[in-house]
């Protein structure tokens, strides 16, 4: 029998410091679905999610319950619809309205893919569907919009990063009265991967299998656990100490994958390995970070933990599950975290501090809440900055900002749930109209002489 | 399949009797057993065999949680699996 310290340790994982799998993520493909008629395409696509997706939300509960793991989501991407919407050049919120009713119809609490993929151009329906993401999550509960307007091989479609600063502008408007949820359900990538299990970002990429299902685990209060036993330790030691818990962490989202793959006759894609925290205490990245040494997330030096950290996680991980992919590392979104939000209100923590982070993390600026007058152009500057770390580095990167329309920087908005409470951070009001309205393209980076 | 059974908690008189009366009504084999002081907590683990049970394994994990709230300890069934995958390679 397995030593009873070891077991311990397990339970003491999952009961008092948060380990869990965040989610389950069924990639469903829908690209046999398109149809010149739209309402053929839209049946097609509820019969096939509400087919392939009927029992996961069962399955992920039995093994929550046998394995004593709590699986947070079971959740469901699919084909960027932008690609099965084009046949038919309907108004892509029917079909928004479509997956939604699948997405409730199978009870799973996030549907992934009201997307588009235009980072050298926009294909027929593209554009279309990008004018349409504002109406769309105004309008449906449970849909997820992303687009990717960069990557390291093409560049950065400058035309498609002035209207996402306009779209972001106009989900919050639209969803003023609602909380905000338009624009916190809203990614906008550079370089997107396409078998991420997480919301708000997930979607089926086109070179994907008919079905997969892809898992992320998390457990940021594990790690901050094991840190904490070693508090006078040199770096060294703390990168292994990561590194060891990290694969712990995994194993147990391999395990989770393995059975509901094959309880759910769906091959098994990948174990997304990230560090998601929650606002829940105990379950914060932030705290990983000031666990290592320094006084507030923030502060100098927070830059270099988070490539550690990033890194040793990695590291970790890859060798406990058999495929790894999604977007692999430490998250570091605003308004879900504990200690992001602290170090936001002591203004320790700073937006171009956060840009920074993002050079050496998994994803980007993410569920950070910025004035409501913020022009639209400022946010495609944003948008743009954040493209071309990821260009250049070759990563992810990703922004979720959310427009607090009426308010100004020094107060917060509360989302509730998972989503957190976010101070409203402070952004410069320098306007960069100009550069956006130039459009055309940032072209591809040379891969040479890299400094 | 086989599955563990922690319980953690203050030590007093008939856990060991409690827990294996509750395994015996379902039917679930117990087949080896440790006890330890760990941090002035008693720990007892149990590896038992849930395979001819008479319930489905889900319902007697909920059993050892009700059995738990009623003894004041944390009693928890979990699929050995969980254990073995995260400590051994």
């Amino acid at each position: 029998m397995i030593n009873t310290h070891d077991i311990l340790e397990t339970i003491n994982m999952i009961r008092e410091e948060n380990l869990d799998i965040r989610t389950i993520t069924m990639g469903i493909s829908l690209l046999d679905c398109a149809d010149s008629d739209a309402d053929k395409a839209c049946q097609k696509i509820y019969d096939k999610i509400c087919f392939k997706a009927q029992d996961l939300v069962k399955t992920g509960e039995n093994i929550e319950k046998e394995y004593g793991i709590p699986i947070i989501n079971k959740r469901i991407s699919v084909t960027p619809i932008a690609m099965v919407s084009a046949p038919s050049g309907a108004d892509p919120v029917k079909y928004a309205k479509m997956l939604d009713k699948a997405a409730k119809e199978v009870g799973v609490n996030f549907l992934g893919g009201y997307s588009a993929l235009v980072q050298k151009g926009f294909a027929a329906g593209d554009e279309r569907l990008i004018r349409s993401i504002p109406e769309a999550l105004a309008t449906t509960e449970r849909i997820c919009s992303s687009v990717n307007i960069g990557s390291t091989k093409t560049g950065i479609n400058m035309d498609a990063v002035r209207i996402m600063g306009q779209v972001v502008l106009e989900s919050a408007e639209l969803t003023k009265d609602k909380g905000l949820v338009g624009p916190s359900k809203l990614v906008v990538f550079c370089n997107a991967v396409e078998d991420n299990p997480f919301m708000a970002g997930a979607f089926h990429g086109a070179g994907e299998p008919d079905c997969v299902i892809n898992v992320g685990v998390s457990g940021p209060g594990v790690v901050r656990a094991a840190l904490s036993k070693i508090p006078d330790a040199d770096i060294t030691e703390v990168a292994d100490t990561v590194k060891k818990t990290a694969f712990k962490i995994t194993r147990v989202g391999q395990l989770v994958a393995t059975v509901a793959s094959e309880r759910l006759g769906v091959p098994f894609g990948i174990v997304d390995l990230s560090l998601a925290p929650t606002p829940a205490i105990g379950d914060s990245v932030a705290h990983i970070l000031e666990e290592m040494g320094l006084e507030e997330c923030g502060a100098c030096g927070t830059t270099a933990c988070l490539a550690l950290l990033n890194d040793a996680v990695k590291k970790g991980g890859v060798m406990a599950s058999s495929h790894v992919g999604g977007l692999s590392g430490a998250f570091i979104p605003v308004s879900e975290d504990a200690g992001m939000i602290d170090a936001a209100r002591s203004g320790t923590l700073l937006i171009e501090k956060l840009e920074a982070m993002t050079a050496v993390c998994s994803v980007g600026l993410d569920m950070i809440a910025i004035p409501g007058d913020t022009p639209a152009e400022v946010i495609s500057g944003i948008i743009a900055d954040e493209a071309a770390i990821g260009m250049v580095n070759s990563k992810t990167t990703a922004v979720r900002v959310i427009p607090a329309i009426g308010k100004k920087d020094g107060e917060e908005i509360e989302f509730g749930g998972l989503f957190g409470v976010s101070p409203i951070m402070k952004v410069s009001t320098a306007s960069p109209a100009k550069f956006i309205s130039r459009g055309g393209r940032i072209p591809a980076p040379l891969q040479s002489l890299k400094n | 399949m086989r599955a563990i059974i922690t319980v953690v908690g203050r030590d007093m008189v008939g856990i060991l009797a409690k827990v294996s009366a509750l395994c015996s009504e379902y039917n679930v084999n117990v087949i080896e057993v440790s006890q330890t002081i760990l941090q002035d907590m008693f720990c007892m683990i149990m590896l038992v065999d849930v395979s001819k049970s008479n319930i489905e394994f889900t319902q007697f994990s909920a059993k050892c949680e009700s059995l738990g709230k009623e003894l004041g300890l944390s009693v928890n069934a979990m699929h050995e699996d969980i254990f073995n995958s995260m400590h051994r390679i």
